[in-house]
């Protein structure tokens, strides 16, 4: 007789129920589809969708089922042909009212959709799109904070009546911008200026120097502070970068933190990469500065001389000149949000900033009543010239006044815009929301994969599993005869419970990924071997069949979790080290291991008993 | 059916000085070709771009390739792969460019040649993003080496085993690398993953050999060491052949019909698992043996075990 405890049959029969259950709905595969979305973000409705299904069956375009998800138009087709036609009719046709995005529908039913259950996502390779990588200037988000540091520091010793030389923002070799340094005369009282800077510099720690002439009194941001800083500028570029992708109505998008400094998105569907780039890649900050209106702009601009202080500007919107001052009350980073809106006098813009410019705002606004302030957009691109014959390319900074107004009131955080057309409001809006990056981004890597490769790509995994698999069971079959109909069951098992993991931790499946399925299809095999190999040495020893598969499981035990411990290693070093694909892989390569140590140790043992341990004698074994 | 229906008896540490010379040969060779002809580097570590391009017609190579030179990209390397419409584009990297233009000049290039032509795949990496990847591929093997090296101490009480374990790991990628500089295919992040994959997959059969070398040295103390080795791995022989044929024949349908992208993932697999196979039968044992590996060292506490066990 073999005996295997009840809890365990129970164990295996649950996860296996379980796994089934999360795995089924990967079956049903996905369609193409295209998403069709209203520009101005209203929702699309029935009539338009009729409108729309009429319009691509005149164009001959076979299309399946279409329905409204959330506002979204989605419409399924055959193939990709189909999707890409329709795609391209559409767009010809609707290119003002309607934004399209290639994408998948999945084909699960609707009670499993209801349940939560989802299907793998698909990675890039698979389902084509764009992937890119930015780098964010987190160094200048630091230096943007040191800069604000050494404003309030020139401010306070002003009001203390300190005689200062400079207050300069200093960057060290190895950490970047860190410290501001106030340089002082020799006459001036180090004491003194350091209880007026123990306000504004709070936080940084002071250290004062003696120089040949003067003193230099040194703030210094900690390592955390500035670690602070930079995850906060990492933070904000990838909720604005998430806001412009949601403008782009992508199906499914990822924006991911990638390291210290990089963030990558990856746009499913998307094939125009220099539209989306052109969106994602605008790097914009904003300043709030007081219009200087004590000299003439006009004569500025004509003779050439700018007072000192300000700063010769064009007002873009009237294109008139203006002179600012150099001094910044408000950064675009302290801007938590601007929306369109009405006020009694027509179109604003509702402005609200942090804590922070809000005291500052307040300063200004109480000494400079019935003044004008003005916003400055700064975006930075690069831009390629040639040059003695070679391209050269270099980053221009285009610096533009898009609002200047009067202070009408004392505000400090919140306040609105006035006095602007109905259409200006909006794009103001918008203008300055995108212009709160605290850091510039640059894009690094970008990889593009076409649908019909991606589908190529699914079609080939999926070709090479199906044969690998097929190789593997026949083979098993062949060599063990019913114990290998055994292994082939538990090799079925640990796909689906392979699958059911995948599916539940929505880890995104790439063709590295259904690589490191067939190949753990073929390395879960390893334990079932051991095992037999073991029971076939047992029964030559002249053991009865029982004891054989008793001693099999018994025996094997120490080399299978051995043997897999060293590939699991290699596979959480790839886990933890790995990114995008590789990362991919490893997370199916280390899942896998664990699977099939379950299903061929627990699994495998619960149907051999099941199948030989009731019967009192068993004459032979087929293996 | 069985390959092996009889216990093998082959005389492995006999002739183990003929196994050490064809493993120094294939080491000396793949390291040889390595420090000489050094690895051909996908674009995921130089930097640099790499498009596939579907052309309407059979594309023409040459026509393709003087279009690049014209529009200022400096070496365009230029072949075609699978059908002849499809072609394969390389360009080394360049930090004056930023990947948004790169699309741009390319297609308007390509267009020249023909206009039906179709960018299917683009991949522009910076060379810092090469860089670093670099450096987080050499972090990956350095760790997993690591890891590796502590779990074979902590398992087999002996450095003599240990020793012959280590070697394994070291042997199997030095060939993958080997062969990879040999033939020149691209060696990319994906092979990276498979080397690693294999150091831990290969290593496999030696700790398995291990196992039953300890368990023979237990129930059978008076046996020379060398003839307990032969047993080991000649009982075990059938198994390591067996997990590693079952397991390259889903290597082999991935190497055939995993595509383009996956060749060189399943290239160094299938390598990987071969070399692993011949240095867990005729290496690893045989290095612990000429350390002087006997009984005492997998079983510091022999005398003591064997009075315990008596009536």
């Amino acid at each position: 007789m073999l005996e295997y405890p009840r809890w365990k049959y129970l164990l295996v029969a649950v996860v296996l129920l379980l796994a089934l259950l999360f795995a089924l709905p990967n079956v049903f595969g996905e369609d193409p589809a295209l998403q069709v979305e209203r520009k101005d973000h209203t929702a699309v409705n029935v009539e338009a969708q009729r409108a729309l299904e009429t319009f691509l069956t005149q164009h001959g375009v076979h299309f399946g089922r279409s329905y409204i998800d959330s506002g979204r138009l989605m419409v399924r087709f055959t193939s990709v042909q189909d999707q890409l036609a329709a795609r391209d009719a559409v767009n010809a046709q609707f290119a003002d009212t309607y934004r399209t995005a290639l994408s998948f529908a999945p084909r699960t039913p609707a009670l499993l959709r209801a349940l939560g259950l989802r299907p793998m996502p698909l990675g890039l390779d698979l389902r084509g799109g764009l992937y890119l990588l930015y780098q964010v200037d987190v160094n200048a988000a630091v230096a943007q904070a040191l800069d604000g540091y050494a404003q309030d520091a020139r401010r306070a010793l002003a009001a203390a009546h300190v005689p200062v030389k400079d207050v300069t923002v200093v960057a060290s070799a190895s950490a970047g911008p860190d410290s501001v340094h106030v340089v002082l005369p020799p006459e001036a009282d180090v004491n003194a200026a350091r209880s007026a800077l123990a306000t504004p510099l709070q936080g940084l720690a002071l250290t004062t120097q003696s120089l040949p002439s003067g003193s230099a009194i040194i703030a210094s941001m900690t390592s955390a502070q500035i670690r602070e800083r930079r995850d906060y500028a990492l933070e904000q570029n990838m909720t604005t970068l998430r806001n412009r992708v949601n403008g782009l109505g992508v199906s499914e998008p990822i924006v991911q933190r990638q390291g210290v400094d990089r963030i990558n998105v990856q746009l499913p569907g998307v094939q125009n990469s220099a539209e989306v780039k052109d969106i994602l890649g605008r790097v914009a900050t904003l300043e709030f500065r007081l219009e200087d209106m004590d000299h003439n702009a006009y004569e500025a601009q004509q003779t050439g001389r700018v007072p000192l202080g300000s700063k010769l500007y064009t007002h873009t919107r009237i294109g008139r000149p203006i002179l600012l001052k150099r001094e910044v009350i408000a950064t675009g980073d302290q801007l938590t949000n601007a929306t369109s809106g009405q006020s009694q006098e027509g179109p604003a813009v509702n402005i609200r900033l942090d804590a922070r410019a809000g005291d500052a705002m307040l300063r200004t606004t109480r000494a400079n009543l019935n003044r004008r302030m003005a916003v400055v957009l700064i975006e930075k691109r690069r831009e390629t010239t040639e040059v003695n014959g070679k391209k050269v390319s270099r980053e221009v900074t285009d610096e533009q006044v898009i609002n200047s107004a009067t202070i009408r009131g004392v505000f400090s955080n919140n306040f609105q815009i006035t006095g602007l057309q109905a259409g200006e409001a909006r794009e103001l809006a918008l203008l300055l929301k995108s212009g709160s990056l605290a850091a510039p981004l640059f894009p690094i890597e970008e990889r593009a994969i076409g649908p019909s490769l991606g589908r190529d790509n699914i079609d080939k995994g999926v070709t090479a599993l199906i044969v690998g698999m097929a190789g593997v069971f026949l083979f098993m079959w062949i060599y063990y005869k019913t114990f290998g109909l055994v292994a082939d069951l538990v090799l079925l098992a640990n796909v689906v419970l392979l699958t059911a993991l995948l599916s539940m931790m929505r880890a995104s499946l790439s063709l590295p990924g259904i690589a490191g399925i067939i190949l753990t299809v073929g390395m879960a095999v390893d334990a079932n071997v051991l095992i037999y190999e073991r029971i076939r040495e047992e029964l030559r020893k002249g053991v009865t069949p029982q004891a054989a598969i008793r001693a099999g499981f018994d025996k094997a035990l120490s080399a299978i979790t051995d043997s897999n411990i060293t590939t699991l290693i290699a596979g959480v070093v790839l886990w933890v080290l790995g990114t995008g694909p590789i990362r991919g892989f490893a997370i199916v390569l280390t899942l896998g291991i664990l699977t099939s140590m379950f299903t061929s140790l627990m699994g495998s043992r619960a149907l051999l008993t099941l199948m030989y341990g009731g019967q009192r004698k068993v004459a032979r074994l087929s293996i | 059916m069985e390959f092996f229906s009889h216990q093998t008896n082959f005389p492995f540490m006999a002739t183990r000085k003929v196994w050490y010379t064809l493993s120094a040969i294939l080491m000396v060779v793949s390291l040889g070709s390595f420090f000489t002809r050094g690895l051909n580097l996908g674009i995921d570590f130089t930097g640099g771009v790499s498009a596939e391009v579907s052309f309407p017609q059979a594309a023409n190579v040459d026509a393709v390739r003087s279009a690049l030179s014209t529009a200022g990209f400096r070496e365009p390397q230029v072949q075609s792969f699978g059908s002849s419409r499809d072609i394969d584009i390389r360009l080394p990297p360049d930090p004056q460019q930023t990947p948004g233009e790169v699309r741009t000049r390319l297609e308007t290039a390509l267009h020249t040649v023909d206009a039906g032509a179709q960018v299917t795949q683009l991949d522009v990496v910076g060379p810092q993003v090469g860089n670093e990847l670099k450096v987080s591929a050499m972090w990956a093997l350095f760790f997993t080496l690591l890891g590796i090296f502590l779990y074979i101490a902590f398992r087999f009480h002996t450095w003599r085993l240990s020793l012959g374990a280590i070697f394994a790991v070291l042997h199997d990628p030095i060939l993958v690398i080997g062969f990879f500089s040999l033939t020149q295919m691209s060696f990319d992040l994906a092979v990276v993953a498979a080397i690693l994959a294999v150091i831990g997959y290969s290593l496999n059969d030696t700790v398995v050999v291990f196992d039953r070398i300890r368990e023979r040295f237990e129930s059978n103390r008076r046996s020379p060491s060398d003839v307990i080795l032969d047993q080991s791995i000649n009982q075990t022989l059938s198994r390591t052949i067996m997990t590693k044929v079952v397991t390259s024949i889903v290597v082999v349908a991935l190497l055939f019909l995993g595509g383009p992208v996956l060749r060189g993932f399943s290239a160094a697999l299938l390598i990987g698992i071969i070399a692993g196979t011949y240095s867990s039968i005729y290496i690893s044992s045989a290095i612990a043996l000429d350390f002087g590996l006997t009984a005492e060292h997998v079983f510091p506490s022999v005398k003591k075990a064997a009075l315990d066990h008596l009536p």
